[in-house]
């Protein structure tokens, strides 16, 4: 029968939900890395029980964490507890240094971005907010990461190598942080297409390359956010979030700050599908795993007020692709509630009944197991959640 | 033990003794003087895992939110190449990283 596993990244800690294809009864395994922030773990799906886990600190940076037995078990890359002194040898726990590339001409930094106060700013490795594993191999995975650049790791996470073209493409002295960084912090990859990736970047929008990560180019033509001086700019634009469903990947969803958005030519146009939603600033976004069509998304008060709306809080979904919304209310508190769902914190599954996932910064796991019409907490008192992901498993 | 080398004693923060896989102090052997920097670099040959978290990878500059203290002096401004007290490198006193207070 199959099962699903809910990974859950939270302010102190990971957590591992396990439930059969029923989804009624869960097992809670956590804190895994208790104390610690959790920004994301995410599976192989090419072996689900390899994973991969962002574990960070202001105190003591980037530890990358991995297990190779479906989460009962963790390991820093290249460097098991207890290992003899190297020498010599190779420099060991090289899996938490992400170096950023330099000039190869000058040996000066690649290039600088905004900073808050329009000056130029080096980039400053701070955090990994984003695994995206490879669709084809257990041992290579990709790391969006804080400030703004991508990385690869064909080894299982031991050494990681920058994707410069990203950064070096010609904006990235626009790119500027928004309120929580300047962060990489959604990346999906193609399955019709091993050479194409998505990415997005606070504040600075949304990239595609055709060319396994080489060259890269902005994919932001019709977002228009009234807060940067040109509304129509190529760059600058605060890309919360976006989604595509692996059956019909040329279509993408996004969740801006304010404003949701469709593209039905991989990025290269967009149009707004806000429609009649109560508030169309919010952080997540997905799609049903079946049904292309089928939308889901939390709408957030305003970007001043990070809560749901109305102390409700509700899932909107779209079956039409956008424009006409409706509320998913069954199950989830409908009074004195205030909090948000983060970017990464929304989920499907893909079971012929397509469950749906989300974590709040009240500590709450939401699942849905027949699509959103209906929903119970799986748990309801963990620390703020980072990000939800689920792995359906056989 | 290494001619030459003196045993160091280490206290770590709970974050960095469970990255480590310690109890609440370690012992180190630590060649030549007996500095932060030698000190260091002992602890991060002994245990990897901790490279990138105490000091940056390249510049080997103490991170911000983490302090050097010994015999009740905070040495963390001090310059990585002065010898540490007497006591430290006798082992009579450990070598102490901690966390700064912050945060939630």
């Amino acid at each position: 029968m199959s099962k699903v596993r809910v990974l859950v990244g939270t302010r102190k800690g990971a957590f591992i939900l396990t439930s059969d294809g029923k989804r009624e009864k869960w097992e809670v395994s956590g804190p895994h890395f208790a104390g610690w922030e959790i920004y994301h773990l995410k599976g192989s799906p090419v072996d689900p029980n390899r994973i991969y886990a962002s574990q960070t600190s202001g105190w003591f940076g980037q530890i990358v964490q991995r297990s190779d037995d479906g989460g009962k078990t963790w390991l820093q890359p290249g460097t098991p507890p207890g290992e003899p002194i190297p020498t010599p040898g190779p420099p060991k726990s090289a899996s938490n240094k992400f170096a950023y590339d330099v000039s190869a001409e000058t040996g000066k930094p690649l290039t600088t971005h905004q900073w808050y106060d329009g000056t130029q700013h080096p980039w400053e490795f701070k955090r990994v907010w984003h695994f995206e594993p490879s669709l084809a191999d257990a041992d290579t995975v990709y790391a969006g990461v804080e400030d703004a650049a991508i990385f690869r790791s064909a080894d299982g996470g031991e050494n990681w190598k920058e994707l410069s073209g990203l950064r070096g493409h010609g904006t990235g002295p626009q790119w500027q942080p928004g309120a929580g960084g300047m962060c990489l912090h959604t990346l999906i990859l193609d399955p019709s297409n091993p050479q194409r990736m998505f990415i997005a970047i606070s504040a600075a929008g949304a990239f595609r390359t055709d060319d396994g990560g080489m060259n890269w180019k902005p994919i932001n033509r019709g977002l228009r956010s009234q807060y940067i001086p040109d509304p129509n700019a190529e760059v600058g634009h605060c890309v919360h979030h976006i989604a595509m469903n692996p059956k019909r990947p040329g279509v993408l969803f996004m969740q801006k700050h304010w404003d949701v958005m469709r593209s039905d030519d991989a990025g290269d146009n967009w149009t707004e599908v806000s429609g009649n939603l109560p508030t169309d600033f919010g952080f997540v976004i997905d799609i049903h795993a079946h049904e292309p069509e089928t939308i889901y998304v939390v709408p957030i008060k305003s970007d001043s007020e990070h809560f749901v709306h109305e102390g409700k809080l509700r899932v909107f979904r779209s079956r039409t692709g956008g424009n006409e919304w409706e509320a998913l209310t069954k199950g989830l508190p409908q009074k004195d509630c205030y909090v948000n769902v983060l970017r990464d914190a929304m989920a499907v599954d893909s079971l012929d009944k397509c469950g749906i996932y989300f974590g709040t910064t009240g500590g709450q796991v939401y699942c849905s197991s027949d699509a959103g019409d209906s929903w119970n907490a799986i748990v309801h008192d963990l620390p703020a959640v980072l990000s939800v992901e689920v792995q359906t498993l056989a | 033990m290494t001619p030459g080398s003196r045993k160091i004693r280490v206290v770590l923060p709970f974050h960095l003794r469970n990255l480590a896989h310690v109890g609440s102090e370690l012992e180190l052997e630590v060649a030549g003087p007996v500095t932060q920097r030698s000190v260091l670099d002992a602890l991060e040959a002994r245990y990897p895992m901790l490279r990138g978290a105490i000091r940056d990878h390249d510049t080997l500059q103490r991170r911000a939110f983490l302090r050097f203290f010994a015999c009740e002096e905070d040495l963390s401004h001090e310059s990585p190449d002065a010898l540490l007290p007497d006591a430290v490198a006798s082992g009579k006193e450990p070598f102490i990283v901690i966390g700064a207070i912050a945060g939630g």
